[in-house]
């Protein structure tokens, strides 16, 4: 493992120089250390790049990591981990991605993930995107997440990528299963010219099966994100997307949610709210002291938390 | 000592809101400013806080002339302002905001502190962000307890009792008396409680953009008890109970 990974796996995930429980590091498309546990199975895929991952019925309490390190310019990445979580498992998934770029070179990591929740399981995904390096070359990150949930499965799913990412483009497809419950919370910043996409389509097929999705983003200097979100309602059930932009300087957003009844019960909400960050905000954090940049700042930084 | 020498303000369009104002906050007085609604108080506190910018007159803070001082800048001299409407933040969570105003990272016990002081238990509230989810009683407390936290010379609080129900109201008026003891600078409070301007060193009345009065308790009460044109009908009685 070289330098630049480690410096990579301490800022996606809470890498001190080990991982706690199962494990599987790529670097530069290789991989760089695997660990499975008596619960966690990880193992190669055989038709194509990437890991299949078995998670135990009732595994309680473990994380796995799979990290995923690009070091240098000229490498286009293209990985499928499939994840299996057995019935009433509770796990945390742990799956960051950096991408570091010296050379004028682009670098590119293009992640496909799907998720097969057994019944009654719990699964928190924590998914943390950096771009590091200077030049030109172009990172990007292209993640495609899909998710099966069944019956009484629940998906917790934490996204951020602030910054240092030039191009992304994330795709995120679901399923839901009676009384699945599925919960995203995004973060991006874009700054520069960088330029974000996401979209979501979430189908709630089973009843009580609910979703809420909360995207908070920052769009900066000649930044421009776009948001594309398709809650459908298949059956009884709850939806609820939220969709909060702060613009800055040239920075440009483009807001599309879209909720779609196909049930007399289905129960479906959309927030949205795009804008600067509101002058009374920045007047009150000056009078505790802070000059109109500290207070922005302030106000991003707790924003994305 | 705070001393605001013929200060004018008039709105964006131009409509005229303070009219040479002329104010004096001595050091180690609890100045208390009634009157009627639309009257200036609160114009005159951003005024203070550098909030707004005074068309014409002059600001002295301890004899220093602070007239052309920036918000930031008076925050640092250690003006400090709590908002008659509280600003709300998505993701800063109570404690942060209080540790932004004290300035530095602070310990739980010292955080319950300020809580307690505005009647609330701080482990309910210290991770709960200061978002719209917070009650009106509970976000205005809340600043106050910010303002509690910082170092100030001289504090502004804008109607502190506004949605405050009144068991805590009680207490709240026992936390400024507490304040008052140990005074180290000045304090004014815009009011309408009868309960707050008897605790007050000198009460000032505003009213159509000017101090119309300032004085001890008892003469400025009697003024606005009789008086109604002073204070048009805003002022509250004491409440019942
Ligand atoms: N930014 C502004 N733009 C336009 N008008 C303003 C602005 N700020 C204050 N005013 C006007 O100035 C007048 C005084 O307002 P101010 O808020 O100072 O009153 P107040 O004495 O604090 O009243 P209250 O007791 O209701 O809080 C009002 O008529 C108000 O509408
Ligand atoms: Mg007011």
């Amino acid at each position: 493992m070289n330098e630049i990974t480690k410096d990579l796996l301490r800022e996606i995930s809470d890498w001190d120089g080990e991982f706690k429980g199962a494990y599987n590091i790529r670097e530069d498309g290789q991989c760089a250390g695997r660990v499975s546990s008596k619960n966690i199975k990880i193992e190669s895929k055989k038709d194509k790049p990437g890991l299949e991952i078995f998670i135990a019925p009732g595994t309680k309490g473990e994380t796995v990591s799979i990290p995923a390190c690009v070091t240098h310019g000229d490498v286009d990445d293209l990985v499928y981990n499939d994840f299996f979580v057995g019935e009433n498992a509770d796990v945390i998934i742990v799956a960051g991605c950096g991408i570091h770029t010296e050379t004028g070179e682009p670098a590119r990591h293009n992640g496909i993930h799907r998720f097969f929740l057994g019944k009654g399981s719990k699964v928190k995904y924590l998914e943390k995107h950096i771009g590091k390096g200077h030049g030109t070359g172009l990172r990007s990150i292209d993640p495609v997440t899909e998710a099966e949930l069944e019956e009484d499965s629940q998906l917790e799913m934490d996204t951020a990528q602030i910054g240092g990412v030039d191009r992304t483009t994330r795709i995120t497809r679901a399923q839901l299963g009676a009384r699945a419950k599925l919960l995203i919370r995004e973060r991006i910043l874009t700054e520069k010219d960088q330029n974000a996409k996401t979209d979501f389509k979430v189908e709630m097929n089973g009843k009580d099966s609910g979703v809420d999705l909360i995207s908070r983003s920052v769009a900066r200097d000649d930044s421009h994100q776009e948001y594309h979100s398709v809650i459908v309602g298949n059956a009884p059930c709850t939806g609820h997307s939220e969709c909060d932009a702060i613009i800055s300087e040239n920075g440009k957003v483009d807001a599309a949610p879209e909720l779609h009844a196909r049930d007399n019960d289905a129960a479906l909400i959309h927030e949205a709210a795009i804008g600067k960050i509101a002058g009374e905000q920045i007047l009150k954090l000056r009078t505790l002291g802070m000059t109109e940049e500290e207070a922005e700042a302030t106000i991003i930084d707790g924003f994305l938390s | 000592m705070l001393r605001l020498e013929n200060i004018s303000w008039s709105t964006p369009d131009g409509v005229g809101v303070l009219n040479n104002l002329d104010l004096t906050v001595p050091d180690g007085k609890l100045i208390v400013i009634t009157g009627p609604n639309g009257g200036g108080k609160t114009t005159l506190a951003k005024i203070i806080a550098g909030i707004y910018r005074q068309d014409g007159g002059k600001i002295f803070l301890n004899d220093r002339d602070i007239t052309e001082a920036d918000i930031t800048e008076r925050a640092k001299m250690g003006i400090s302002f709590a908002f008659q409407q509280p600003v709300r933040f998505k993701g800063i969570t109570v404690r942060r905001l209080i540790e932004l105003a004290a300035g530095e990272k602070l310990p739980l016990d010292k955080i319950c502190n300020y809580m307690s002081r505005v009647g609330l238990c701080a482990e309910e509230y210290i991770n709960r962000e200061v978002n719209s989810t917070l009650s009106g009683g509970e976000i205005k407390r809340i600043e106050i307890a910010t303002v509690l936290a910082r170092h100030s010379v001289l504090t502004v609080f804008d109607e502190p009792e506004a949605g405050i129900d009144l068991w805590s109201f009680t207490n709240l008026i026992k936390t400024f008396e507490d304040i008052r003891k140990n005074l180290d600078g000045s304090i004014i409070i815009i009011s309408h409680q009868e309960r707050i301007l008897r605790i007050a060193d000198e009460i000032a009345i505003v009213a159509d953009g000017s101090i119309k009065a300032q004085g001890k308790p008892d003469e400025m009460m009697k003024l606005l008890l009789e008086n109604n044109s002073v204070t048009g009908k805003c002022f509250k009685q004491e409440e019942m109970f």
